[in-house]
């Protein structure tokens, strides 16, 4: 479900983005925002997210931001991350989403 | 040391004996150092430390409750939420006002939002806000109330008097207050003897040690002499025997020196207060407050927990009536995400039916588990706050679909019959045009809205009276209503336990009073002696 032209720029100054629809019931709620918070903080690189790919861009490492994005279930979640372990991270990030933050 | 004698206001009955513990004002209030430095330093102790707190509590739960309080912790432990404050702080701002008008800012955020889950959140947030306060105002230690202790203060929080444990006795013992506050309320249905009005608790040196309370006439004693103290104590024990004998006669049923038989009813507002209580004692229950529902589920309980709740007790009751009364939310119970804040006069506002009206959405869930927990017991279903028939008829018609539409889904339902509360005077006055299956009468409402008389008001407190001869007058009339239309009439405010009132509720011609579970003996012991 992801955009497969997400730049794959080997330096790790350029930043790399990617999306994915919320499928989880009710969107990026309270649970799935502090897991979402919770793993961005295990990269050293810079994570954020927006409703549209042109921003505004919010820090994935904070739950009180990300909870005022209120991201309903369906919207799609625009992820933008610059950082040595940034490729990592992103891969995390999605597979996060897809995944319904492991809720049924 | 002399004794200090006080006289005020009886608001809960009772006798008590014990240490004294003073609520001092730094749980409503805080000094500010002025220093910026030292406030952010506070506040930021203040976060800590109530994360540390909630961290702790996890420890003791599971499941949804503890995922709830661990998003509250991520929260917590964000800079981003403090972020605002501590900017207020630098430009000179004290740490508890910068605290709150930024989490109110957040608080807004969440209410205005168009997803029910995220409004449902705000409740989160003052939760939050209100625990780092307290830190904040070092309320924590002022709350904490040993059990069987005499608080004295000027007046006691709802909450403050909850998180103490009123098993073990005590007493309450307050400068200002009111009889008909919510805490009186919760006095009288703990049984803890409270008296208020007294003044100025005023005290040269250390606060006095032991105190003796008399909930009945209203007095209490600071430091009381040995022969004061032997004398109340010989008074204590009598009384003590007399609750015995009464107590013996709980089981027995309610009937009128004349030979009328008395339906006693209970009131209960969590399913808690059942517990250990055999419910040979009542002819049901009369009132079943749903707001408690509300108020734990961090946002609004679903379906399912409704149910096992309605469920539980209806087996407790053996087959015995219940009366479960839809949500009663605004006035002086708000809920967060739910009632309205801001409203000029809140008890004339959007509360009870009509904000389950306005809220078909919450309304039909709690309408669901309600059908389908009719099919195990006596169920009866009551509107809260009801004046005009066309608010009963749109109430029913949302009954009737839930029904249909939970049989077409195959679950088990039944349509319980469905009644009204009777504490608008336009509804008492018109209770003849109501289809509904039953009256209660809400005499607590009802008497403040005839008399135009807050409850916790103590400069009116004298007019918020139930015996009033056109509160009275109103009470009569609905059950002449009732009788009229072949259909029950019972009353479930305080008046029914107030033992003063007995004689003049039965003589509107009430056979059915509901009372809280403390209260049975004395108005079984009072019904018996009646007129003589």
């Amino acid at each position: 479900m992801h955009d497969a032209h997400a730049s794959r720029a080997g330096e790790t100054s350029v930043p790399l983005a990617a999306s994915a629809v919320l499928v989880n019931k009710v969107g990026l709620h309270a649970r799935p925002s502090v897991k979402l918070t919770q793993c961005a903080k295990g990269f050293a690189a810079k994570i954020e997210l927006a409703l549209a790919a042109d921003g505004p861009w919010t820090d994935a490492k904070s739950p009180v931001k990300v909870m005022r994005v209120k991201a309903p279930q369906g919207a799609t979640l625009h992820f933008r991350v610059a950082g040595p372990d940034g490729e990592a991270a992103l891969a995390a990030m999605l597979a996060l989403v897809h995944d319904g933050f492991g809720e049924a | 040391m002399a004794e200090i004698h006080l006289t005020g206001r009886a608001a809960s009955p009772g006798l008590a004996i014990g240490p004294v513990t003073v609520l001092t004002a730094a749980v409503a209030g805080r000094t500010a150092s002025g220093d910026p430095a030292q406030e952010t330093a506070a506040l930021k102790a203040a976060i800590e430390g109530a994360a540390a707190e909630i961290v702790k509590l996890i420890g003791t739960l599971e499941g949804e409750v503890a995922d709830i309080l661990e998003f509250q912790v991520a929260m917590l432990e964000d800079d981003a939420l403090a972020e605002g404050a501590y900017d207020a702080i630098s430009a000179g701002i004290s740490a508890d006002h910068a605290w709150r008008s930024a989490l109110d800012a957040e608080i807004t955020g969440y209410r205005s939002a168009d997803d029910e889950y995220f409004r449902a959140r705000a409740a989160d947030l003052v939760d939050i806000r209100d625990r780092v306060l307290a830190r904040l105002s070092g309320a924590d230690a002022a709350a904490k109330i040993t059990g069987g202790s005499i608080v004295a203060g000027d007046d006691i929080s709802p909450s403050t008097f909850l998180a103490a444990d009123w098993t073990r006795g005590g007493a309450i013992a307050l400068s200002a207050g009111s009889p008909s506050s919510h805490v009186a309320m919760l006095a009288r249905a703990r049984g803890a003897p409270m008296v208020v009005g007294l003044g100025p608790l005023s005290w040269i040196g250390p606060p006095p040690s032991l105190a003796l309370v008399d909930g009945h006439a209203g007095i209490v004693v600071f430091d009381p002499e040995p022969e004061t103290r032997r004398l109340f104590e010989r008074r204590l024990a009598a009384a003590n025997a007399a609750q015995a004998v009464a107590d013996a006669g709980r089981l027995e049923p309610a009937c009128t020196p004349d030979g009328r038989q008395i339906a006693v009813l209970l009131n209960v507002a969590a399913p808690e207060d059942l517990a250990d209580l055999d419910p040979a004692i009542c002819d049901g229950v009369g009132l079943v407050r749903t707001e408690f529902l509300f108020e734990a589920s961090q946002g609004l309980p679903d379906e399912d927990t409704q149910y096992e709740v309605y469920r539980r007790i209806l087996d407790w009751a053996k087959g015995r009536p219940v009366t479960i009364r839809t949500l009663d939310a605004g006035g002086d119970k708000p809920i967060a995400g739910l009632t309205v804040d801001g409203e000029s006069n809140p008890f004339l506002g959007l509360r009870g039916i009509r904000l389950s009206l306005a809220r078909p959405e919450v309304f039909r869930v709690q309408l669901r588990a309600l059908s389908r927990a009719a099919v195990h017991g006596a169920l009866k279903v009551m509107l809260p706050m009801i004046a005009v028939p066309s608010e009963f008829n749109r109430a029913s018609a949302m009954l009737d679909a839930e029904v249909t539409a939970l049989q077409a889904e195959g679950i088990a339902c039944a349509r319980p019959p469905l009644g009204i509360m009777v504490e608008v005077p336009a509804a008492a006055l018109r209770a003849e045009d109501f289809r509904a299956a039953f009256y209660s009468i809400g005499s607590n409402d009802l008497t403040q809205y005839t008399m135009a008389a807050a409850r916790d008001t103590g400069a009116v407190a004298d007019l918020n009276d139930t015996g009033n001869p056109a509160v009275l007058a109103l009470i009569a009339r609905t059950v002449e209503a009732g009788r009229k239309r072949g259909v029950e009439v019972s009353l479930c405010g305080d008046a029914a336990a107030d033992t003063r009132l007995t004689t003049a509720l039965l003589a509107t011609g009430l056979t059915t009073l509901s009372v809280s579970p403390i209260a049975v003996a004395r108005l079984k012991a009072a019904i018996a002696k009646v007129g003589s």
